[in-house]
Order: C-alpha cells, then structure tokens, then sequence
C-alpha cells in the first residue's frame, strides 16, 4: 500500500491526529484524496464538481497557520466533501438541478462556513437528486452516482453522492441532508455512518429548501466518531435561521469516546420488524440488537401504530412545502430562464423555464403538493397530513417514556439496481419507511454498518432514534455498537468493500465511461 | 375521492407555472391518481380531535431588532446569478400579454 493510499483509508480522526503531529501536511492529505477522486470517480461519479485548486490553496493555508503555531480545530486540514444543495462561495451549487446549472452563490451556507473557519478543507460538491427528490440518485440532472460496492447498484439517495465518496475513500467526512432519510439511508446501502440530528440542531442558512419543515443538515462519514466530530463543528445557533434551536450543545466527540450501552434501555419498533424487510437486513439487525444485549443493554419491544401512516402523510406534507419552496425559480433573479419562441409575458417565460429546468421527480412532486394545498382538498390533504405528524409524535412520546433509544432496520433492503423502481414512483419512497418517522417528529436518527447480508453480501444498516435534542444518546449507542463490531469483524466493515480500480479498468474497456 | 382529469393536472400546472407538454399532463393524470389513492389513508386517522403539528419542535415567534446589519448581499452580489439585469435592477419580461 503506499502512502497517497493509506491516507485516504485513514478515519478523519486518525487523519486529524497526524495532522496535529505534523506527521503529514493538509496539502498532502489533500492530494491524496484529488488523486483518489481523479482515478475512481469517473466510476463512482460521486461528485458534479471538484474544486482541486481551491483545495490545495485551503489547505497550505492551513499548513501555514499550523507552522505558525496558531489556535486550529480538531479537524483542521482534514478535507471534507459538501452536498450540492448546500450554497457555497465559488463552487457552483445546483441541488441537482438543470434550473441551477453554473450557479455560483454570492454567500456559504452557515455549515459550509463553520467547516471553512474550523479549517477542514472543501474538496467540492456531491451529487443528489434533483432538489433532494428521490432515493437513489437517478433523479440527479446529471446522472446517477454508482454504488462503490457494485458500481450497477443505487447508493441511496437523495444524498447519495457524499455517501459515495466517503465509502469509496475520495473524502474522509461529507455532509448531507436529510428529509426523510436523505442521510441515512445511504448510509445503510454503502457500509457507512449517516446522522441526521434533532430537528434546528444545525442551520439551515444557505440549504436549498425542499421541505422547511423536515429538513436537516448532519454529518456523513465512515465511523461513528467522525460524524460526531462533524456535528460539534456544524451544530449550533444561528440568528440566519430562526428555527435553530438556541440552547447550547453537549459534545458529542465525547459521547463516542465514553460509550458504554450498560443498562441502556433500548426499544425495538414492532411495527419496523416484520417480514416487508429482507431477510439478511433482519438478521443483521437482530444480531446487532442480541450483541448490544451481551453487553449490558436492555432490549424491550414497543409499539408505534402510527408508523404506518407516516409515508402518506410524508407524501403530502413534502410536496406541499416543496411546491412552495420551489416557487423561487421563477427565472428572474437566478437559475435559468427560457423565453418561448417569439417572446412572452414574465408568467410564459417563467412557465418555460420551469418546464425546460425541472425533472420528471420535481414536476411531478410540485403538481402533487399544489393539487394538496388547493381550496378545497387543503383540510383532507394537508390538514390531515398534519394530524398525522401529532399522531407520530404522540407514538415517539409513549415510546421514549419506556426506553432511552429506538432501533429499526434503516431500510427494507440492500441496495438495488439501477434503474429497478425508476419507473414506479410508489415503490421509490417505500425506501424510505424507516426513516420518515424521525423527520415528521423532528427526532434525531442515526444509521451505522451492521454486517452484510448473507443472501447478497451488500451493506446493511442499522438505525437508532432518540427523543428531540438527546443526540449524544445516538453517539453513545452507536460508538458501542461499532467498537463491538469491529471487534468481531476483525476491522471496520469498509474494508470487505472491492478495490475499485478493478472496477474502473472493467468498466473503460466495456466502454461504459 | 375525487378522480383526478387531465384538466385538473393542466389547471395545476398552470397555477404552478411549469408548461407542461399534452404527453406529461397524460403520464401525470394517472400517476397523480395512484398516489393519491396511497396517500388518501391519512384521512382514516385524521379525526377532528387530534390537533395538526406544522412543526417539530414547538417555538414561538423569533424577532430581532429591525436594523440592517454588515452580513447582507451587496447590489453586486445579489445580481450577480440574474439571468438578465439592467444596472442595479433585475430586468423581467412584459407584465401583460396583447391581449390583456
């Protein structure tokens, strides 16, 4: 193995620590990870933009300051991918979309702007679905991003790009957003660490909308620590947005570090263990639960009835916020603008360049939210949908008066292939049974490695959720769960993943780049 | 409930501005038709005693004093994405058709 390639293998913490001990330089480390990004991601396609020079120029600067013996961050010097619907100075940002191609924003995201002044290092931005619409990637304007367990597989969605890069080591630390699993669930199809934190926990200055109220912004990484590590960085008040929850934080780094699940009470969802899950999922979830059992935790089952109505009332409230959100590219004041042949009024034009500009996904779900906010259905639609979110959090309530935690598969199945549900919107957002819950409740939820399935030998996730602002309960349950895992794997579980420069010579000569 | 009709989907097209092609409004009609069908169930428990959540976590107004701060985008930079702009204004098209 050589140097530039046991670099990239690093944690963000191992890097981090070597960084600080001046054993590498940030413009290495960055190197090491553009050279990576250079040789497998025409595979992968994890990323619509690298930014090598920006890299480069960040990280001697912080070598610099390092040299000069100033104050840095824990993760400084440590590169970092960024999901495109988060803005960002001087990379374009486009959440996916053709309405936003070469967009460059005058301003950062505020969890773009803290990673910048703790000094982690922006490699570029990740590929999505369209505007965070979908479940695998396939809405992305610009493609799909591949699985890097096998490359014909989805990587989740909609974050599935900052999923990708962390497990095929072309960053070490990503960030993703999550509105009804966008975080999490690609973490459980591609062997990494997803957290999508409580609700307000971190802004949502600079974060493309989709929906207002489900939205979150939460770290995407390969162990445990990390994520937590990132959430330190990114958490906390910002007067840009005033749904951010103003009490300070405990950290969660040190929920990690002192994990101990003894006497942990932990709540298996009945209603989330059943037989619409495959086989292999179950297993590795039940193995994981008895392991955490071994070691002190306490395992009670607890009902949630309300679950099952959580799709549907997803499936309104979304389409509804995003109908709305969406409203703003209205081809005036940036994105696209097409004018019909032989002119038009500003609503033609505006008609034009919504139609020119947005996916199948995104119209669909806009003329879904309309039709649901219309006079007339707004009470059996979307009022509804509303009880139904009451409804969820009285079950998280109940459930959270018995047990500390809650654990679920994160998802019904491995990764599938490309293109299997493209077709059948209906089976897409079943994808995301699991993860919904946490998001119309607000709770936070996260996804860590719990083995491969036997039937297929592809990732599977695990989820645990926790009661509103208790996020260093996920860290302490889920730093256990991995450190007890790892120990029985013999190491983390990234390490059975194939070597994609095979991967990449198979494809060139196929002809598939 | 109510069965949804091309010209509903035409109709909320419109109202969302996005000119959609006769092919599209066709694919829409029925797609629409079976998610509304999977979503419908909402209604099931959605009885008049249960009182809606707009947000997860309970807040209540957040205010701040009405002066502009130094954190704002300068003329420049709030143009700076505009398809079309004339000095210091974005520039739209006609307002009015002919034949209004």
């Amino acid at each position: 193995m050589s140097h530039s390639d046991e670099l990239i293998r690093l944690s963000a913490a191992e890097l981090a620590g070597r960084l600080g001990r001046g054993e590498v330089s940030s413009v290495e480390a960055t190197q090491a990870h553009l050279d990576r990004i250079a040789a497998v991601d025409g595979a992968v396609h994890a990323f619509l933009h690298v930014n090598a020079e920006g890299a480069l120029r960040a990280a001697a600067e912080v070598d610099r300051a390092r040299a000069a013996g100033e104050s840095l961050g824990e993760l400084a010097g440590v590169p970092i991918a960024i999901k495109d619907v988060l803005v960002t100075e001087g990379m374009p940002s486009t959440s996916g979309s053709k309405i936003l191609e070469g967009w460059i924003p005058p301003y950062d995201a505020t969890p773009v702007r803290k990673v910048r002044e703790a000094g982690l290092v922006p490699l570029g931005k990740t590929n999505m679905d369209e505007f965070a619409m979908g479940s695998s990637t396939e809405h992305s304007a610009y493609g799909p991003t591949h699985n890097p367990w096998d490359l014909d597989r989805i990587p989740g969605g909609s974050g599935g790009g900052s999923a990708a890069s962390v497990a095929a080591f072309e960053a070490p630390l990503a960030l993703g957003s999550d509105t009804g699993g966008s975080i999490r669930q690609p973490a459980h199809v591609t062997g990494t660490v997803g957290v999508k934190p409580t609700y307000g926990a971190v802004s949502r200055y600079g974060s493309i909308a989709l929906a207002s109220s489900l939205d979150q912004i939460g770290p995407v990484t390969r162990t445990v620590l990390d994520a937590a590590l990132l959430q330190d960085v990114i958490a906390g008040h910002d007067p840009h947005d005033s749904t951010s929850i103003a009490e300070p934080w405990p950290s969660m780094a040190e929920a990690v570090r002192r994990a101990d699940v003894q006497g942990l009470r932990i709540g298996v969802v009945k209603e989330l263990d059943t037989d619409g899950f495959q086989t292999g999922v179950r297993q590795r979830f039940h193995e994981s639960l008895e392991l955490l059992e071994r070691n002190g935790a306490e395992i009670v089952e607890v009902e949630a009835p309300n679950f099952e109505h959580a799709i549907a009332a997803y499936y309104l409230i979304l389409p509804a916020e995003a109908s709305s959100n969406l409203a703003k590219f209205d081809s005036v004041r940036f994105g696209l603008r097409v004018t019909p042949q032989g002119g038009g009024t500003v609503e033609q034009v505006m008609a034009a360049s919504r139609e020119a500009g947005f996916g199948p996904e995104v119209k669909r779900r806009i003329i879904l939210g309309t039709y649901a906010l219309s006079a007339g259905y707004y009470d059996a639609y979307y009022g509804s949908a509303q009880k139904v979110r009451t409804l969820v959090q009285r079950d998280f309530d109940q459930a959270f008066a018995k047990v500390d935690v809650l654990a679920t598969p994160t998802a019904p199945t491995t990764a599938f292939k490309l293109g299997e549900k493209l077709d059948d919107p209906l089976a897409m957002y079943l994808n995301d049974i699991a993860t919904i819950p946490a998001n119309l409740a607000g709770v936070p939820g996260i996804s860590l490695p719990a083995g491969l399935a036997p039937e297929d030998g592809l990732p599977v996730g695990i989820q645990f959720l926790a009661p509103a602002r208790q996020d260093a309960r996920l860290y302490n349950v889920g730093g256990a769960l991995e450190r007890l895992l790892e120990a029985e794997w013999g190491g983390p579980l990234l390490a059975k993943a194939p070597d994609l420069s095979t991967h990449e010579l198979t494809a060139t000569e196929e002809g598939a780049l | 409930m109510p069965e949804i009709s091309a010209e509903q989907v035409a109709h909320l097209a419109n109202l969302a501005r996005i000119a959609l092609t006769e092919e599209e409004i066709a694919h829409l009609t029925t797609e629409l038709g079976q998610i509304m069908q999977a979503v419908e169930q909402v209604n099931q428990v959605a009885t008049p005693d249960v009182p809606p959540t707009s947000h997860p976590i309970p807040m209540q107004n957040v205010f701040r004093a009405d002066v502009v701060t130094d954190d704002v985008l300068s003329p420049e930079q709030a143009l700076s994405g505009a398809p079309e702009r004339d000095g210091d204004r974005f520039v739209v098209s006609a307002i009015l058709g002919e034949e209004q």
